[in-house]
């Protein structure tokens, strides 16, 4: 039994990561982040608008939340779809109660087939990002370049003529990318994106058409992740974000401005049973003295202002 | 493949010599970090897929360099806090990736022990002469840019060979004499340090390195909640420091940075440290420390004691 010898060739073994698209840095030695009126914890709340068709692909794996039924998988079709109608008419209710400036991070499918919705999005004034296509158009090398140019044009293209909005966020489904996503996403006027869960503050990340922001949005707090992955109880999750906003909000004291981002989806914590835990949540963390809610693209703006 | 790997035999847990740990404590208790490197685009090995997602794969991948870039400061912080130093089980690459952290735990008189080189190479499929060279390879690392001469292995992504132990201990005696390659944390059969055979007939030791108490099992295989992994180490101290009195016990933690360090996790782990460390008989130490003792106390009573129950009825 033996490797191949290449198998202990470490091409990548010096300083730094082993690839080019950002410098290694650790958090605790950039420079400190101040927040506009002296907050100190920034609310990032994002909620995914999604359409999870039931024609699914599966390229080249299965969506997580997608189908998983033979085909027509009606109930789990129907229980994303209660998101939509149900659902985020709750959310919105609750962001108005506590005072939350949320962002939609939103399917450009399901902008272009449910108007009655993207009208209520868009009336709000809130910002919108682009969460790809649909749910089952998922960004890998399977693809190949042009083609993901093609998708990633209609998807932002057509999510700006829906919305108004220049649209300058972006959530690939799944988090996945291909090798080109970013450089693709930069030269179609992406400017910051939340696919690489691997920091807790913005960070400038490269590709072959300028930079973009990468924007910390972790999945580790989000409901799917919790609630559904690792089957925690609603009430855990509630402790979970808040003993996250307490932590964050006390390390802003010695070490400047964090980021609360909770990644959360109409069609879990937007049912019955489910909803006041998000009230509690919110609740809570609205109350945390230095708190700004504010939408990824307002709080990418103040970052940035002061990386000069 | 064999049956059992012959490792230890079997050692009943009644009637062993006491152990006295140093001070009069109970448990001995350490805590071991991982400060791992996962390579984004590692080669193909036959036996196991580094991600389970094609390349690049993003989740595996941002979530552990988290670990490195957010959370070691904030874990080794609260460690600093407790008086903990950490018994790091390191991916010896990063003295190359990230030479900050290693200064930094350097700094804090941290031992350093050997995981392998990256974490997503794997013992599988290597010839024992390739697995040689990759383990003096990430000896010599630690040696090179730390000074300490490697006590300890936990094999890469806990991937294994027949080789391994004894490959670790040979090494470790090549390069360093009796100081280097003593003990081993990849056996899970005890709450006590044990002998280990090797072909070598070298005194090496298995430590107590719970899997039980690692937070990437807690976290990602069992899927407990933060406050419960809390309450869980705390118990599974209340019970190793009762029978401490009767003879000492060893508590472990293992740690990942991209696990327990995350801020919704903090302060479970924190209220847990701040409960063990308030106890007044607890030996907060390190790997190396507890091997060493081990070893040059209790070693050679162990082995007579182990014999003696091998008896056939």
């Amino acid at each position: 039994m033996t490797l191949d010898k290449s198998y202990f060739d470490y091409p990548h073994r010096s300083y730094g990561m082993d690839h080019d698209r950002y410098d290694w840095s650790m958090l605790s030695d950039r420079k400190q982040v101040q927040w506009p009126e002296g907050k100190k914890l920034a609310l990032w709340v994002n909620v995914p608008l999604q359409f999870f068709p039931l024609n699914q692909k599966g390229e080249p794996f299965k969506v997580p939340g997608g189908m998983t039924m033979p085909y027509p998988d009606l109930r789990h079709f129907s229980l994303r779809q209660y998101g939509n109608r149900i659902g985020i008419y709750r959310f919105l209710k609750a962001f108005d109660q506590y005072g939350v400036k949320p962002t939609f991070a939103m399917n450009t499918r399901l902008a272009e087939t449910n108007p009655y919705l993207l009208n209520s999005i868009v009336e709000r004034g809130d910002e919108i990002s682009c969460h790809g296509y649909h749910m089952d158009a998922i960004h890998w090398n399977g693809l190949g370049k042009d083609a993901e140019n093609e998708l990633i044009k209609k998807s932002v293209d057509s999510l700006r003529n829906l919305t108004g909005q220049d649209i300058k966020g972006w959530l690939s489904p799944a988090k996945n990318e291909s090798d080109d996503t970013p450089d693709l996403l930069a030269a179609n006027g992406i400017q910051y994106f939340s696919d690489w869960v691997n920091d807790d503050m913005p960070y400038q990340f490269r590709t072959s058409n300028g930079e973009l922001t990468a924007m910390p949005l972790s999945t580790e707090t989000e409901d799917y992740f919790v609630i559904n992955g690792k089957q925690h109880s609603e009430d855990s999750w509630v402790e979970q974000v808040c003993d996250a906003a307490d932590f964050l909000r006390k390390e802003a004291d010695t070490q400047g401005g964090r980021i609360l981002a909770l990644n959360i989806h109409p069609w879990l914590l937007g049912q019955p049973h489910r909803i006041a835990k998000l009230e509690k949540a919110l609740e809570y963390i609205t109350a945390i003295d230095g708190i700004w809610s504010a939408s990824a693209g307002d709080i990418r703006k103040s970052w940035i202002q002061q990386q000069a | 493949m064999k049956e059992d790997p012959g490792y230890f035999d079997y050692w009943p847990y009644e009637n062993r010599p006491k152990i006295e740990w140093p001070n009069g404590a109970k448990v001995a208790f350490w805590v071991a970090p991982n400060i791992e490197f996962y390579e984004l685009n590692p080669p193909a090995n036959p036996q196991r897929n580094p991600w389970p997602t094609p390349a690049p794969s993003l989740p595996g991948y941002t979530v552990r360099d988290w670990g490195n870039r957010v959370g070691h400061i904030r874990q080794m912080e609260l460690l600093e806090k407790y008086g903990i130093r950490g018994s790091i089980s390191l991916s010896t690459a990063l003295c190359d990736h990230h030479p900050e952290i290693i200064e930094l735990c350097k700094e804090r008189n941290w031992e350093f022990f050997s995981h392998g080189i990256y974490n997503t190479r794997y013992t599988y499929g290597m010839s024992e002469d390739q697995e040689r060279s990759m383990i003096r390879d990430s000896m010599e690392t630690i040696y090179k840019h730390t000074g300490q001469k490697c006590a300890g292995y936990l094999a890469p992504a806990l991937s294994h060979s027949d080789n391994t132990l004894d490959l670790f201990a040979e090494v470790g005696t090549e390069l360093f004499g009796d100081e280097g390659g003593i003990y081993t944390c990849d056996l899970f059969h005890d709450d006590q340090p044990t002998p280990i055979h090797l072909r070598s007939k070298k005194r090496f030791v298995s430590i107590p390195y719970s899997l039980e108490m690692n937070d990437t099992i807690a976290y990602v295989v069992n899927k407990i909640e933060p406050r419960r992994y809390g309450q869980q180490i705390k118990e599974n101290f209340d019970r190793l420091y009762a029978e401490g009195a009767e003879s000492g016990t060893i508590m472990c933690i293992p740690t990942h940075n991209y696990q327990v360090s995350y801020p919704h996790r903090m302060k479970a782990f924190e209220e847990a440290l701040d409960y063990i460390t308030g106890h007044d008989d607890v030996w907060v130490t390190t790997g190396r420390e507890i091997a060493e003792f081990f070893l040059d106390n209790y070693y050679d009573a162990s082995v007579a004691d182990i014999s003696s129950k091998q008896r056939t009825a």
